[in-house]
C-alpha cells in the first residue's frame, strides 16, 4: 500500500462511462449514480446510446455513454463537460475525448490500445493522447483487461464472464478516486445475483481489485470527496428516471380516479419503457396490450376509453405522426386519453435514441380539421409523475384527450426523487353517468367545464352512439347542419381553453423585471434553470420563464412578458414555441436560441448565449 | 318462438332514419340482426345495455347508429382495434364490429388479422359486396379479377382476397357466410356466432344495388339458387340442389360434387360437416369453393373452441394481482432501493 493520499473536498464532480454498447456502461454509470445518490449527494444522469444494439465492435458507431453529476448542493443537469472519463476502447477516447474538461482525467483500458483497436477507431496514428491533442490532460493507461483476467483467474469463471466484468474493475477505479463506500454496489451484487453466490464474489473482488489498484498507482495523485449535500430537504428518497415516472403517474390517475388503467401501444424508441413498466404492473391490475401497429394502440385505447378505463397510449414522433386521425376521433368523440410523445430526433426515424423538442407543432397542430388539444410538458425526470397524473386528471375531467410532452433526454435521464404520498394527491371525478339517470342526453355539458358526461356500455337505459360524424350539441346523433358544426366547433376550442381555469398561473424565477427573460419549456428545464443560476451569481439580471403548460397558456403570461426588456425563446427545435407565443402575444419581440443536434443544451453555450443578448449582440 | 323472449327486434330499432339507398342488401342484413338479436338474448341471458356495435367507415358502417344499443362509429379500417380496446375494458359486453370488404380487408386489413389471430370475443360481421359504394364505386380487395369500376376502367389487374381463406390462415376459429336476401339463414348465423367465444367472422354476401348490382347474382337468383349454394349444418350431411340429389365428397385432396344415386354414389359417400374440428383442411376448401365450378358454401364452416384473447388479458391480471406483494401506489413508490435524508 502506499502512504495515504491528499483527498480534495469538491462541491460538484462530472463522471463519463463510455465503451462498446457491449461493455456495459449504462449499468456501470448507474450503479455510480446510485452509490453516490444512497450516499447523499444530489444526482443527475444522461445515457447517450446508439441506436444500434450492437454496431461492430470497437466502433465509433458503436460507442455507448453514460454520463452523471453529483454535487453536494442540488444539480439540476448531468454537466455538460466531465471532470473523469472512462474509455473501455479507442473508439470512446475518440467520440468523447472532447467532452473533458481542460485538464481533466481519462481513464483507458491499455489492453484495447493496440493496432486492431487504434484502426477500427479511426485513429491514423499509434499515438492517441497526441492524435486527439491530449498533452495537457491526465491520461491514465491501466491494463484493465489483463488487471481483471488476473483477478478472477482463480473464480472458476469462464474467460467470457470474467472479460465482462472489466467494467466492474473500472468502476473500482472511478470509486476510490472520489471515495466512494463500496458497499452499495456489494449490496446490488447480493441481491441481483442472489442465486449465483460464485457470481456475486467474483463482483466483488474485482471492483475491489480496481478500487485498490487505483489506491496503489501513482498516475493518481489525489483523491476527491464530494460531502453529501445538506440543503436537500429530510425524507424518504429513490432514483427515477421519466419514463417509469410517467408510467406511475399513470398508475396514480387511475388510482385516483378509481377506474382500472388501459394503455394500447406499440414499442418504439424512447418511449418504449413505459409500456415495459405499465406491463409489470399488472399487480396493480394495470391493463397493457401490446398490438399490431401505433394505430391500433390509440385505437383499442379508444375503445377502453369508451368503455369507462382510464385509457393511455405511449408513443414517440413518428407514432404521433401515425395516431394523428384517431386523435381527431378521441377529440370529437370527446373521450377521455393521454397520449404521450417522448420526443426524439425528427423528422422520419431521423435520431431514434436523441433528444429533441420538435414536435411541439405536430401535438399542437397536427390533425385534420379544427382539432384544438390540451398539451403539457413534463420538464424534468421526476416531474414527469406530476404531469403525467395531471395529464389524467385534466383529461378525465374535462373529457378530452391530452397530449403530455416528454422526451428523450428526461426519459431516460434520472434523478433522485423525494417520493411523494398519495395522500397529498387531489381525488380525480370523472363525470360517469349513474345508472337511472333519466333523459340522457350524451353531448350535454357542464357549465364549467363544457365536459360532457361519460355513460358506460353496460349501463341500463343509457344507450347511445358516437362516432367520427359531426355531431348534434345536445343528442350527439350525427348533424351536418351548418350552424351546428360551428357550434360544435366553438364548443370544442372553448373547452380546452376553458382548462386555463383548472391550472397554475405561470412563475417566473430570478427578478420581478429585469434585462432578460429566457424562455423555455419541457426537458430544457434543468439546463435553463442552472444557466440562469449561473448568469445571477455574476450579478446579471436575468429571470427564467419555463413552460409546462403549453395549449391552454396560463393566464398571466402577458403580464409577465411585459416585464423584461428582452425575451429569448430557447429551445431544441427550430423555434416552434417562439412562433406559438408570437401568435398568441404579437406584442413582444421575441429572440430564438435553437439547437437542432439530437443533444440537450450545454449550460456553456446558454450562458455565452445570455451574455451576447445582454451585450446587444 | 318469440313469446318468452324479453325483447323484440322492435326494442333493437333506434329513431334514426335508415338511409341505404332503396334496395341496398345492407337493409336485409339490419333486418338479421335486430331479429337475432331477441333470441341472441334469451340464449345467453344478455340485457341490451351489454350490446355494443362497432364500426369503422364505408356503408355497412353506419349501422351502429340504426341498432338501439351502445354504438361507436370509428374511423376507416380500425374499428377491429377499437373493437378490441372495449372488449378488453370490459370483457361482460357483447361487441359486434360491423364493417366491409374495404374497410376490413383494405385500409383495416392489418387490424382484422391480428384481431382474428388474437381470438378476441367479438363478432365481425363482413359485408361484402366487392366494392366501394360510399366513395362511388372504386374496386375493393375483393373485387374479381378484371372488374371494371371507376377505378379500373380496363379491368383490375389485382387478384381478390377471399375472406374465408384469410380468416383461417389467420388462424380464425369462427367463419361463416350468407346471403344478404337469406335473412333466416343469416339470423340463424348470427345466433351461433353470439354463442362462440373467440372472434367469429361472418362474412356476408351482399349487393349494391347501385355500383355493383348482381356481383353475387349467379347464386343469390332464387331459381338457380339451390343448385348453385349449398347450406352446410354441423353433423349433416353436404347435399344441395333442387332435389337435394348432389354432395360433396372428397376426392383425392379435393372435394369433388356428386350426384347421389348417380356412378354408384349414395348419401353414405357424401362428406358429413364436422365444423368443430380443429385442422382447417376441409374447412379451407369449403370456404374456398366458388361458382361455377362449385356451389358456394354458406352456413358456419369452422366453429372450434380455443381460449380467448380478452380471458386470458383479465385472467393473467387477476392471478398476477392474487400474490402481488404490491397493492396500491404508495407501495409502489416506495418499492426497491429507497434511502432516507
Amino acid at each position: 500500500m502506499s502512504e495515504q493520499k491528499l483527498v480534495l473536498e469538491i462541491g460538484e464532480v462530472v463522471v463519463r462511462f463510455s465503451g462498446d454498447s457491449g461493455d456495459g456502461m449504462q449499468l456501470t454509470g448507474t450503479l455510480f449514480s446510485e452509490a453516490s445518490a444512497l450516499y447523499g449527494n444530489s444526482v443527475s444522469t444522461f445515457p447517450d446510446y446508439p441506436s444500434e444494439i450492437r454496431a461492430p465492435q470497437g466502433t465509433i458507431g458503436g460507442v455507448s455513454g453514460f454520463q452523471v453529476n453529483i454535487g453536494s448542493t442540488k444539480v439540476n443537469t448531468p454537466g455538460d463537460y466531465c471532470d473523469v472519463l472512462v474509455a473501455m476502447n479507442p473508439a470512446a477516447l475518440r467520440a468523447n475525448a472532447k467532452w473533458v474538461k481542460p485538464g481533466g482525467m481519462i481513464i483507458v483500458d491499455n489492453d484495447t490500445v493496440n493496432e486492431k483497436g487504434l484502426q477500427r477507431a479511426g485513429f491514423k496514428t499509434d499515438n492517441p493522447v497526441e492524435e486527439l491533442k491530449l498533452q495537457d490532460f491526465k491520461v491514465i493507461f491501466a491494463n484493465i483487461s489483463t488487471l481483471t483476467k488476473d483477478s478472477l483467474k482463480d473464480t472458476g469463471l469462464d474467460n467470457k464472464s470474467i472479460i465482462r466484468s472489466k467494467n466492474m474493475f473500472a468502476l473500482g477505479m472511478v470509486y476510490y478516486i472520489f471515495s466512494r463506500p463500496l458497499h452499495f454496489t456489494e449490496k446490488y451484487f447480493e441481491t441481483k445475483f442472489k442465486k449465483k453466490p460464485e457470481i456475486v464474489e467474483a463482483n466483488k473482488k474485482v471492483l475491489r481489485d480496481g478500487f485498490n489498484y487505483a489506491a496503489n498507482i501513482q498516475a493518481i495523485p489525489n483523491t476527491y470527496h464530494i460531502p453529501a449535500a445538506t440543503s436537500i430537504p429530510k425524507g424518504k428518497y429513490r432514483n427515477i428516471n421519466g419514463n417509469t415516472a410517467v408510467a406511475w403517474g399513470f398508475i396514480a390517475a387511475s388510482e385516483k380516479a378509481k377506474l382500472p388503467l388501459f394503455c394500447g401501444s406499440y414499442p418504439i424508441t424512447p418511449a418504449t419503457e413505459i409500456l415495459i413498466e405499465l406491463a409489470k404492473r399488472k399487480d396493480l391490475g394495470v391493463k397493457t396490450l401490446q398490438v399490431e401497429d401505433e394505430i391500433a394502440g390509440i385505437c383499442t385505447a379508444i375503445g377502453a376509453s369508451f368503455a369507462g378505463n382510464f385509457a393511455v397510449t405511449t408513443t414517440s414522433g413518428p407514432g404521433l405522426s401515425l395516431k394523428s386521425e384517431a386523435m381527431g376521433l378521441a377529440t370529437i368523440t370527446e373521450l377521455p386519453l393521454v397520449i404521450v410523445n417522448v420526443q426524439r430526433g425528427g423528422p422520419s426515424t431521423g435520431l431514434p435514441t436523441k433528444t429533441e423538442q420538435s414536435d411541439l407543432f405536430q401535438a399542437l397542430y397536427g390533425r385534420n380539421g379544427e382539432c384544438p388539444m390540451i398539451v403539457i410538458a413534463a420538464s424534468t425526470p421526476s416531474n414527469c409523475f406530476d404531469y403525467a397524473f395531471l395529464a389524467g386528471k385534466l383529461a378525465l375531467e374535462h373529457m378530452t384527450p391530452v397530449v403530455l410532452l416528454t422526451d428523450g433526454y428526461i426519459a431516460n435521464g434520472t434523478e433522485p426523487w423525494k417520493i411523494p404520498s398519495m395522500k397529498d394527491y387531489p381525488e380525480i371525478k370523472a363525470p360517469i353517468v349513474p345508472e337511472g339517470t333519466k333523459g340522457y342526453q350524451p353531448y350535454a355539458r357542464d357549465e364549467k367545464r363544457l365536459a360532457r358526461s361519460w355513460a358506460l356500455p353496460g349501463t341500463k337505459g343509457l344507450e347511445h352512439r358516437v362516432g367520427g360524424l359531426e355531431k348534434d350539441f345536445l343528442k350527439g346523433t350525427v348533424s351536418h347542419d351548418p350552424m351546428n358544426h360551428q357550434r360544435m366547433t366553438d364548443i370544442r376550442e372553448e373547452k380546452v381553453k376553458r382548462v386555463q381555469e383548472f391550472i397554475p398561473q405561470q412563475e417566473a424565477y430570478g427578478d420581478k423585471e429585469g434585462d432578460l427573460l429566457v424562455v423555455g419549456w419541457g426537458g430544457t428545464y434543468g439546463h435553463l434553470l442552472t444557466s440562469v443560476q449561473k448568469m445571477r451569481e455574476a450579478g446579471k439580471s436575468v429571470s427564467l420563464c419555463h413552460f409546462n403548460y403549453i395549449n391552454p397558456l396560463p393566464k398571466n403570461v402577458k403580464e409577465i412578458f411585459g416585464r423584461y426588456k428582452k425575451i429569448l425563446v430557447c429551445e431544441l427545435n427550430m423555434g416552434q414555441f417562439a412562433n406559438y407565443l408570437r401568435m398568441n402575444f404579437q406584442e413582444f419581440n421575441y429572440m430564438q436560441f435553437n439547437k437542432v443536434q439530437g443533444l440537450p443544451f450545454t449550460v456553456v453555450e446558454l450562458v455565452d448565449k445570455f451574455n451576447q443578448v445582454l451585450e446587444g449582440k | 318462438m318469440a313469446e318468452n323472449f324479453k325483447y323484440t327486434p322492435q326494442d333493437f330499432k333506434s329513431d334514426q332514419e335508415v338511409r341505404w339507398c332503396p334496395g341496398c342488401g345492407d337493409h336485409f342484413i339490419l333486418n338479421a340482426v335486430q331479429k337475432a338479436l331477441p333470441e341472441v338474448s334469451h340464449i345467453l341471458n344478455y340485457d341490451i345495455e351489454r350490446y355494443v356495435f362497432v364500426s369503422g367507415i364505408g356503408c355497412s358502417s353506419r349501422f351502429p347508429y340504426y341498432v338501439n344499443t351502445y354504438g361507436f362509429h370509428g374511423i376507416h379500417g380500425r374499428a377491429s382495434a377499437i373493437a378490441t380496446g372495449i372488449k378488453c375494458a370490459n370483457p361482460t359486453l357483447s361487441v359486434w364490429q360491423i364493417t366491409g370488404d374495404g374497410d376490413a380487408l383494405a385500409i383495416g386489413g392489418n387490424h382484422f388479422i391480428h384481431a382474428v389471430r388474437r381470438n378476441i370475443d367479438i363478432n365481425i360481421l363482413l359485408f361484402n359486396n366487392e366494392i366501394y359504394g360510399l366513395t362511388k364505386g372504386q374496386y375493393s380487395p375483393t373485387s374479381k379479377l378484371g372488374s371494371i369500376t371507376k377505378t379500373s376502367p380496363f379491368g383490375t389487374v389485382e387478384h381478390p382476397f377471399r375472406p374465408g381463406e384469410l380468416v383461417i390462415g389467420a388462424q380464425g376459429k369462427f367463419f361463416a357466410r350468407s346471403l344478404d336476401v337469406d335473412v333466416k339463414l343469416t339470423s340463424e348465423i348470427m345466433i351461433e356466432a353470439a354463442k362462440h367465444d373467440g372472434t367469429s367472422v361472418v362474412e356476408i354476401l351482399q349487393n349494391c344495388v347501385i355500383y355493383n348490382d348482381r356481383t353475387h347474382g349467379a347464386i343469390t337468383d332464387k331459381e338457380n339458387r339451390e343448385d348453385r349454394v349449398i347450406t352446410i349444418r354441423h353433423g349433416e350431411k353436404m347435399v344441395f340442389g333442387k332435389n337435394r340429389d348432389k354432395g360433396l365428397i372428397l376426392s383425392g385432396l379435393s372435394l369433388k360434387v356428386v350426384s347421389i344415386g348417380q356412378g354408384g354414389f349414395t348419401i353414405d359417400d357424401i362428406l358429413t360437416h364436422d365444423a368443430y374440428e380443429a385442422n382447417p383442411g376441409v374447412h379451407m376448401m369449403l370456404a374456398n369453393m366458388a361458382y361455377p365450378e362449385y356451389p358456394v358454401a354458406l352456413g358456419v364452416i369452422r366453429n372450434v373452441k380455443e381460449t380467448t384473447y380478452d380471458d386470458n388479458v383479465r385472467d393473467q391480471v387477476l392471478e398476477v394481482m392474487k400474490t402481488a406483494k404490491i397493492k396500491n401506489v404508495d407501495d409502489l413508490l416506495n418499492y426497491g432501493d429507497i434511502w432516507e435524508v
